[in-house]
């Protein structure tokens, strides 16, 4: 057991627990804390695949973000929810059903296959040249020169989901008095300006 | 030494949380939205680990832009439940049932 591997097994067996704590505690506010803490620990597991970039990543994007997203709404939203027991065990056999089922073909494949890497032909190597350079420069050297149709296009995603939530969750209250600021410039012979001298006063 | 198979049977226990998580839960959407977060999360993990396993790079972009998409979906659809709860009062899922399907 090197450190390595006593770590990596501490990292998992804290993501599968918090993401099961996910999906089961009752208090919406606790599942996305236990989210973020799966995160975290996604994050080592990321850093100890050499993969630092992606790693600090995870964490600014998911946790500083998403997470914080999250957190936002279920707290803004007030939840009425009515939960009856029964109607909930209606849904466990099914639910775990399809998980054993999913888990039990995945292993099963995963266990009986060696993956045998140093047959796979991989196609021109990019980290190959970037024995010196650090993983955010790596990557930086390969996403701006040979993937950079696909990194513009995610701005555009970006860009799109971004109106996108805006126009959805903008809304036009009636009979609110508000300030449009180009009407207001374009009132014309209703405004004197009046030069006032100090001391004196005007008439009006 | 971790090899492979350890970090994609992880990513597989992963998945099937996530998906299960969208099975078990009835009481509200945000829950599904997180789940959907946990399967792309595994999903990320397994293409890190064959990027670091094959020594080669292309793995990490492709984690870069499921990260990017996973943000942009998490925005709309937390946008979509907020103005649904705002039209129909309530986001159980039991009485999403407007198209009767």
């Amino acid at each position: 057991m090197t450190a390595q591997l006593l770590t990596f097994y501490l990292f998992s067996g804290v993501i599968l627990i918090s993401s099961l704590m996910v999906i089961s505690t009752k208090n919406p506010v606790h599942s996305v804390l236990f989210l973020i803490l799966s995160f975290l620990n996604a994050a080592g597991l990321f850093v100890i695949l050499h993969a630092e970039f992606l790693a600090m990543i995870l964490i600014i994007v998911y946790v500083g973000a998403v997470a914080v997203l999250f957190l936002f709404v279920v707290m803004m939203l007030d939840f009425k929810t009515s939960i009856n027991k029964d109607n909930i065990l209606q849904y466990i056999p099914i639910g775990i059903l399809i998980g054993v089922v999913f888990i039990a073909e995945l292993i099963i494949v995963l266990i009986n296959t060696k993956f045998d890497l140093s047959n796979i032909q991989v196609l021109p190597n990019p980290l190959s040249d970037f024995t010196g350079k650090s993983n955010t420069e790596a990557i930086g050297s390969v996403l701006y020169t040979d993937y950079i149709l696909y990194f513009q296009l995610s701005g555009v995603i970006l860009l799109v989901a971004m109106i996108g939530s805006i126009v959805l969750t903008l809304r036009e209250r009636e009979g609110v008095k508000r300030q449009v600021v180009s009407e207001q410039l374009q009132r014309q012979g209703k405004i004197d300006l009046v030069d006032v001298k100090s001391g004196k006063g005007v008439d009006i | 030494m971790i090899e492979l198979n350890q970090f994609l049977i992880l990513s597989a226990l992963l998945f099937a949380i996530g998906v299960i998580g969208i099975f078990l839960n009835r009481k509200n959407v945000i829950i599904i939205l997180m789940s959907i977060e946990i399967i792309l999360l595994s999903v990320n993990l397994n293409l890190i680990s064959f990027s670091y396993f094959l020594n080669d790079l292309t793995g990490q972009i492709f984690s870069l832009f499921v990260l990017t998409v996973a943000a942009a979906e998490a925005a709309i659809g937390l946008a979509i439940l907020v103005i649904y709860n705002r039209n129909a009062g309530s986001i159980e899922i039991e009485k999403i049932n407007a198209l009767k399907g």
